[in-house]
């Protein structure tokens, strides 16, 4: 007798990864350079929160303003300092 | 339209920890087109630098389902997936409303998923494609397509004693586009978030295939400085290289016009691929291209007016 195929409900689920599971592994140590937050300058316009490519300038919840900079993923890539309208982000060597 | 405020209190669909280089446009891309959409949202993913970037496993930088697909075939997958939806719906087994992206880079738009658009676009799946178009396979090493531009060095259109980068002007995919007669084509580049956000918006607002195609510049293939991403998309809208316009329903509008068209080569100049341009011997490709961009830019504006 020939055997029956399996349907597509029977067939194997492939590679499933757990949703924003990146968070776990930290880019920050690519960095060489490293953003400086100068607060007398910012005018909280979050220009550079949109600009990060890797979500790493973070808003304070509870003030709506400029919180930090996580630098666990910061890989130094300079768009915030380059973006700042007012030049309230600074570049600075990254020793580790 | 959101304001940057607003946008900020957003959950992020597309978070930190994925292995894009640092500079690099397609993580802006995907961060802003997810932060644009509010509704429920499934995306697919075609074979390419964001795709392989995203989800090395065992991680995943996206929280909402996510499906990598072939090079060829991530508007086939996505439309199976809106098809199978539509039946659930029908039957009363699902009742939320879900947006649909399919993300792709050139290689997986222009070149190998072709066919697949097209046919996604001609049965008409309420579906918003995004294209980040960084102008070359920069995930293999940087090998021409067919989004590159004229004269750009790639690794198979190299600058030698032979050509001067590649020969051929890029393909105009959004025009290929507008020839299906769907709802709603657009361009756009990071470095105006205001300008994709916004478009992303629209787009999923019609009942049909909608297309995006947005010029990501690329650190490592451009090569230019990290820092410039989105100051050299912007250059390209200056330029007219890379005119930011919609179609709706067939009628073009331009969506920003420069106060000052600026000659090419400022576009050229931060960029690494085309740093030949500036020797005396390439002084009448230089003009050639500058004909060229006049001449497509000159051809948009009449379509924009009539």
């Amino acid at each position: 007798m020939k055997e029956k195929k399996a349907g597509w409900k029977e067939l194997p689920e492939g590679d499933v990864l757990e949703g924003a599971s990146s968070l776990k592994f930290r880019t920050g140590n690519w960095r060489n350079r490293r953003p400086v937050h100068i607060s007398e300058r910012c005018i909280n316009c979050f220009i550079c929160w949109v600009s990060c490519p890797d979500g790493a300038v973070k808003v304070d919840s509870e003030t709506g303003k400029f919180g930090h900079f996580d630098y666990d993923f910061c890989k130094g890539c300079g768009i915030c300092a380059y973006e700042c309208p007012k030049k309230a982000i600074e570049m600075v060597d990254d020793e580790g | 339209m959101p304001t940057l405020k607003q946008l900020a209190k957003r959950e992020e669909h597309f978070v930190s920890g994925h292995r894009l280089c640092g500079g690099c446009g397609a993580g802006l891309v995907a961060r802003m087109v997810m932060l644009a959409i509010e509704k429920p949202v499934i995306v697919g993913n075609a074979t390419g630098c964001l795709e392989v970037a995203s989800t090395i496993f065992p991680y995943s930088a996206w929280n909402v389902p996510w499906i990598h697909s072939a090079f060829e075939n991530v508007a086939a997958t996505v439309s199976g997936i809106e098809a199978a939806y539509r039946s659930l719906k029908r039957q009363g087994k699902i009742d939320k409303d879900i947006v649909f992206v399919a993300l792709g880079g050139d290689g997986g738009t222009y070149d190998i998923g072709l066919q697949s658009l097209s046919g996604a676009a001609e049965r008409g799946h309420k579906i918003l494609y995004v294209c980040y178009n960084n102008e070359a396979y920069m995930n293999t090493g940087i090998q021409r397509s067919s989004a590159t531009p004229r004269a750009a060095h790639t690794t198979t259109s190299p600058l030698g004693k032979v050509i001067p980068g590649k020969v051929q002007f890029p393909k105009d995919l959004p025009s290929i586009m507008v020839a299906h007669n769907i709802p709603y084509v657009a361009t756009s580049i990071p470095g105006r978030w205001n300008d994709l956000v916004n478009k992303v918006e629209k787009a999923v607002t019609f009942d049909g295939f909608t297309f995006i195609d947005v010029l990501t510049p690329c650190r490592l293939g451009w090569p230019h400085e990290p820092e410039l991403t989105m100051e050299i998309s912007r250059l390209a809208v200056e330029t007219c290289i890379w005119p930011l316009y919609e179609v709706v329903e067939g009628k073009y509008r331009l969506t920003y016009r420069p106060k000052e068209k600026k000659p090419v080569v400022e576009w050229f100049k931060p960029q690494r691929r085309f740093a030949h341009l500036f020797k005396p011997e390439n002084q009448q490709l230089l003009e050639d291209i500058q004909k060229e961009i006049d001449k497509r830019w000159e051809s948009l504006l009449k379509k924009c007016e009539g």
